[in-house]
């Protein structure tokens, strides 16, 4: 019999704990996917975040350093400067990289650093139980924004790969979403496209993904879908934002 | 040499190769001087970062791979940097951290001041850790533990501080480095390089499980109490017939041996006790003068810290008086030896 689907080399043999419908399980498993097909298992160096997504080192079988909040890009920096021949790696969410790490981002960025940010944007600050965060949409409810995000209260969601794209030292900047198959196809090119970048020396690379979080939107995994396919693209538009060729 | 390009020189010479930094008076000269040094280096990084919390991130990026990286800033960015120096002593991470301190509170001044002593032999940052702390008090003496704090960081896998003072840095004095000095090696089985032909590593901090936090935190704690037995480093001067003991390390101390000398024209019988690391504390040497002697003198460029120490040490034995000149004044040595010897004299009244 033909086998067609595995667990990737790169992931460990430990079923996901995320909540059911969340992004985090889907998108470690495409970076797994992605670092199997290009054979980068042994080559792969992976900054892990603090908020959910710092549980990916329970589940991939790959050296990973934690990151203080915030400062994933710099500390990514740090390895790849020493081992320009590693595929490095930062996994981080919206809080991490749009508000306490924004400087360390942004900077990485315009240094043209040979990185690639996997960006999770789920709109909510989802480990610390679903406060504001600085992509929250107007009018989206939240633990801290109760009567919904207000531009005159608490300012505009900020749209990272747009304000990326500006810098010189971004090379490919691409926003997707993993809410359904033909969308989580195409994050899982833009993800492979991005390790192109870094080997071919262009420039920073982002993949910025839409990731459902129902848990803190309170609504069901296939509400939650819908939501982000509906309503966040809105704000978010998909697409490739930035290439150098 | 001024003191900063002396630390940078003896860096490097020690094996460093990667540098993460953001200016800050009064330690610019080193990282100037990395900026033109490390070009020469086989593998050498520079980085002038954008702030000092993402130069002390990169350091644990660069350490994480196993290059010997340091960073260096004054009080201020000291401050900044406290959160990875936190991360890099959970990580057992090796790192050196130059502290060419200032005075402060707050912005302070550009002067020297010794106001960053707790800080520095407290940990600094959050969470029940140390951090070895080395108190040059000459530009020779600076180089030298620059290169002994990479040695040190490397043997215990820690973060290791150099406590200067803007005098420190500023200062031109001849100095003299190893010929053909090669760095020690040292096991670097914990570092990541891509899990080629071996299990994934993973260096990490987080720690769910309250037992196994525990364990890590008393794992640590061993650890500080190895390095609290073996790294214990002071240097006495005209202790053995002294009646009187200044304590003081760093800047201050050399204004004490000034003082001293001054004193002991005259007849007073006044030694010194330089702790070189404030962590570990030399407390034992105290408590063996302590045996020969009652009267100890702590002097510090600061309204009192490293006095803590002494009293801890001295466990309520011998009397201890102090004087202190924060916010940046350097006090010289004949304004302490007026001091001194009134103190000394009203001991001897005592007798």
């Amino acid at each position: 019999m033909k086998k067609v689907y595995a667990r990737p080399a790169s992931l460990k043999e430990a079923p996901f704990h995320y909540c059911p419908g969340c992004g985090h399980g889907i998108i470690h498993r495409l970076l797994a996917e992605v670092v199997d097909e290009m054979e980068l298992r042994e080559k792969t160096i992976l900054v892990a975040p603090a908020g959910c997504g710092m549980l990916i080192y329970n589940y991939w079988d790959i050296d990973i350093v934690e990151s203080a909040h915030g400062r994933g890009a710099a500390v990514a920096t740090g390895i790849k400067r020493v081992r320009p021949e590693n595929l490095v790696l930062s996994y981080q969410g919206d809080g991490d990289l749009a508000a306490i790490g924004t400087a360390e981002g942004f900077h990485a960025a315009n240094r043209g650093e040979l990185i690639t940010i996997i960006f999770v944007n789920n709109g909510v600050y989802g480990m610390t139980g679903g406060q504001m965060a600085p992509t929250t949409l107007l009018k989206q409810v939240t633990t801290t924004s109760p009567f919904g995000r207000t531009a005159a209260r608490e300012g505009y969601p900020i749209k990272m790969c747009e304000v990326l794209s500006v810098l010189d030292g971004t090379s490919y900047l691409e926003r997707v979403a993993v809410t359904k198959p033909a969308e989580i196809i195409k994050a899982k090119k833009a993800i492979a496209k991005a390790f192109q970048h870094q080997f071919n020396k262009t420039g920073f690379s982002l993949v910025e993904i839409l990731s459902p979080c129902p848990t803190n939107w309170k609504m069901s995994p296939l509400e939650a879908c819908r939501w982000v396919d509906d309503v966040m693209v809105k704000e978010f538009p998909l697409g490739v934002i930035k290439e150098r060729k | 040499m001024n003191g900063n390009s002396a630390a940078a020189e003896a860096a490097v010479l020690a094996g460093c190769t990667c540098y993460f930094g953001y200016p800050i008076t009064p330690q610019n000269e080193l990282g100037e001087y990395m900026a033109r040094r490390l070009t020469e280096v086989p593998g050498g990084v520079f980085i002038q970062s954008e702030s000092e919390i993402a130069a002390i991130n990169m350091v644990l990026g660069a350490a994480v791979t196993g290059a010997r990286a340091m960073t260096s800033s004054s009080s201020p960015g000291i401050s900044l940097k406290q959160e990875g120096i936190s991360y890099l002593a959970a990580d057992e991470l090796p790192a050196v951290i130059v502290n060419m301190s200032r005075g402060g509170p707050g912005m302070g001044n550009i002067s020297p001041a010794q106001s960053d002593y707790f800080q520095a032999t407290r940990g600094g940052g959050h969470g029940d850790y140390r951090t070895i702390v080395l108190a040059p008090a000459s530009v020779q003496e600076l180089a030298d533990l620059v290169m002994l704090a990479f040695d040190l960081a490397d043997e215990y896998r820690n973060p290791v501080m150099v406590l200067g003072d803007g005098m420190l840095g500023q200062m031109m004095e001849p100095v003299s480095f190893p010929e053909g000095y090669v760095p020690r090696e040292y096991p670097k089985d914990y570092i990541l390089t891509g899990a080629k032909g071996r299990p994934s590593r993973m260096v990490r901090s987080l720690l769910f499980d309250v037992k196994e936090n525990e364990e890590k935190n008393w794992k640590l704690f061993r650890k500080y109490q190895r390095i609290q037995a073996t790294e214990v480093r002071y240097e006495t001067f005209l202790l053995d017939d002294a009646e009187l003991a200044i304590v003081a390390y760093g800047t201050s101390a050399r204004i004490a041996k000034g003082a001293i000398k001054r004193l002991r024209q005259e007849g007073l019988k006044v030694g010194l006790i330089r702790p070189i690391t404030v962590w570990p504390f030399p407390e034992k040497i105290i408590q063996e003068t302590a045996k020969q002697m009652s009267e100890f003198f702590v002097f510090e460029m600061n309204t009192g810290q490293m006095i803590e120490d002494v009293r801890l040490a001295l466990q309520g034995r011998g009397r201890i008086h102090f004087y202190g000149r924060p916010g940046g004044v350097i006090p010289t040595p004949v304004e302490l030896s007026r001091i001194v010897s009134r103190h000394y004299y009203q001991a001897r009244g005592r007798k």
